[in-house]
């Protein structure tokens, strides 16, 4: 689901005051307390009166009365007053037209992903701090509650103001290693996606903090390098469409859009001109060579197979072993995958859906129908869309005696 | 942690009137995963809620009522008991459930000693 114009622009504009507010009280809660009743307003009002001249200076100016209503219900006016007054001063310059706010975004989306915050805590935090997304939208995405979301937000809002940690940018020699928590987390939400109509995903957001973070940090190939990973994924349509479920191995190239891929493409060689490879610019590029079917009929098996080999070296995930071993019974060495799949630690995979997926595809190439009908139905069982439970029990059943 | 899976299905699914077929396939496949990743500590699936018989006892007097505890359009098929690390797990194999896409998967802890 894309945003309108104008929810972007306030989104955008929200970001940056809740990043320059936090960056000089310390407290992300406070910051945000003080404009989200301004963003309510601003996707409330925009649609009707168009984006203002200046939507930071707006927001900063509705955030400010909003503020001195809630003061005075408080009834502790002087506890604020400072504070107000310093926001008062800033939405005045601000409505006075250029004043240049510094971008604090970069600081605030590091400090969300600080080790001092749990890693369970990080994606949301990011989301809610910079995107101003509330507990009840992002809570399904990470199936839990909106109680319980709202619950682990605070813990971690308390703990970055308690910990002091500090909402700055890094000299640029810290930030490569600063930034590998950050771009984890944006991909950790852009992952959350169960595909399929009405799905409650963050994927849409996880992009939106993909571009910003190529913008924030040009001299990072992994920015530009994850960047290009999602957009060579939301170039293609979800595999579950009207309740169906179509492996992307299957859909014809012709459905992908062109204009995606291309920037993707382009992100990903801006990237490599570093000379600096990574995690996200292999799995960009594995996702390159997928996406070359549409110029050719053919997958180039033998460059992909290398590009796994080389992101196991660095980032031997679960993922990213499950998907080599795809990649190996696809081109045609289903032996392979099985061994590769036998390989793995059996309590890492026991749950893992695509683990059993990708093994029942790899033993139905090589034969093996018994066993293959058996890892179709765990797979089956492990899935949560019904579409895709559909699917695998389908299969087994070509395999089933 | 133990945790108790409650399936809350269409009480029309329970008399077995809905694709009756794809949906056995659907739960033979989901306790076969419960099974073989090692968490499942138990379970029944039950008959209908036109099957149950409700008791109680008011003051001295028993009532004793045909049907289910609480008549509503959904009603308690079957349950599991799981054993995992922590509520984040037991969630995800709720979501699992085939029941959460048509019914209602509830998930509650178990009190042990």
């Amino acid at each position: 689901m894309a945003w309108s114009p104008v929810e972007a622009e306030a989104r955008r504009a929200y970001g940056r005051l809740v990043a320059l507010l936090a960056s000089r009280s310390g407290d992300l809660a406070e910051a945000e307390d003080a404009l989200a009743d301004a963003l309510l307003a601003a996707l409330e009002r925009w649609p009707a009166s168009g984006i203002p001249a200046n939507p930071q200076g707006w927001l900063l100016t509705v955030a400010r009365r909003r503020s001195i209503d809630r003061a005075r219900r408080r009834a502790n006016a002087d506890l604020a007053q400072a504070e107000l007054v310093r926001m008062q001063e800033e939405a005045e310059t601000a409505m006075n037209g250029d004043a240049a706010y510094p971008d604090q975004r970069l600081g605030l989306l590091l400090a969300c992903a600080h080790p001092a915050i749990d890693d369970g805590a990080r994606t949301p935090l990011m989301l809610q701090a910079v995107l101003g997304l509330t507990a009840e939208r992002m809570a399904p995405a990470f199936l839990v509650s909106a109680a319980a979301m709202t619950k682990r937000l605070v813990r971690a809002k308390a703990k970055l103001a308690g910990a002091g940690v500090r909402f700055e940018t890094p000299d640029p020699e810290a930030l490569t290693d600063r930034l590998e928590p950050v771009l984890d987390a944006v991909y950790a939400a852009f992952t959350l996606s169960r595909g399929g109509e009405g799905d409650d995903s963050l994927q849409h957001e996880a992009l939106w903090l993909g571009r910003l973070l190529a913008e924030l940090a040009p001299g990072e190939p992994e920015a530009a390098g994850l960047l290009a990973l999602m957009l060579f994924v939301s170039a293609r349509p979800s595999p579950i469409r009207n309740d169906r479920y179509i492996p992307v191995s299957r859909q014809d190239p012709a459905c992908w859009n062109g204009v995606l891929m291309t920037e993707a493409e382009k992100c990903l060689r801006r990237a490599g001109r570093f000379s600096r490879p990574g995690r996200f610019q292999l799995e960009a590029a594995i996702q390159a060579v997928h996406a070359d079917r549409r110029r050719r009929p053919t997958t180039n098996w033998t460059a992909i197979l290398k590009l796994y080999q080389g992101l196991l070296a660095i980032a031997p995930t679960i993922g990213s072993h499950v998907s080599r071993a795809a990649a190996l019974a696809q081109s045609g060495q289903p032996v392979a995958a099985i061994q590769a799949l036998d390989a793995l630690d059996p309590d890492w995979v026991k749950a893992h859906q695509p683990y059993w997926a990708t093994r029942a595809f790899a033993l139905a190439a090589a034969g093996e129908h018994a066993q293959a009908a058996d890892a179709y139905t765990r797979a089956a069982g492990l899935a949560e869309h019904p579409a895709v439970r559909a699917w695998l029990l389908s299969q087994r059943a070509l395999h089933a005696n | 942690m133990q945790y108790m899976i409650m399936n809350y299905v269409p009480a029309a699914q329970a008399d077995g009137t809905l694709d009756a077929q794809g949906d056995m396939d659907a739960w033979i496949a989901y306790t076969k995963a419960m099974v073989d990743a090692g968490v499942m500590r138990g379970g029944n699936a039950l008959k209908p809620g036109t099957t149950a018989t409700t008791v109680r006892l008011r003051d001295g007097r028993r009532d004793v009522h045909d049907g289910p505890y609480i008549d509503s359009k959904e009603e308690l098929g079957g349950y599991f008991v799981i054993e995992v690390a922590d509520l984040d797990e037991a969630l995800q194999w709720a979501a699992r459930n085939p029941a959460a896409s048509y019914g209602a998967v509830e998930v509650r802890p178990i009190i042990t000693a």
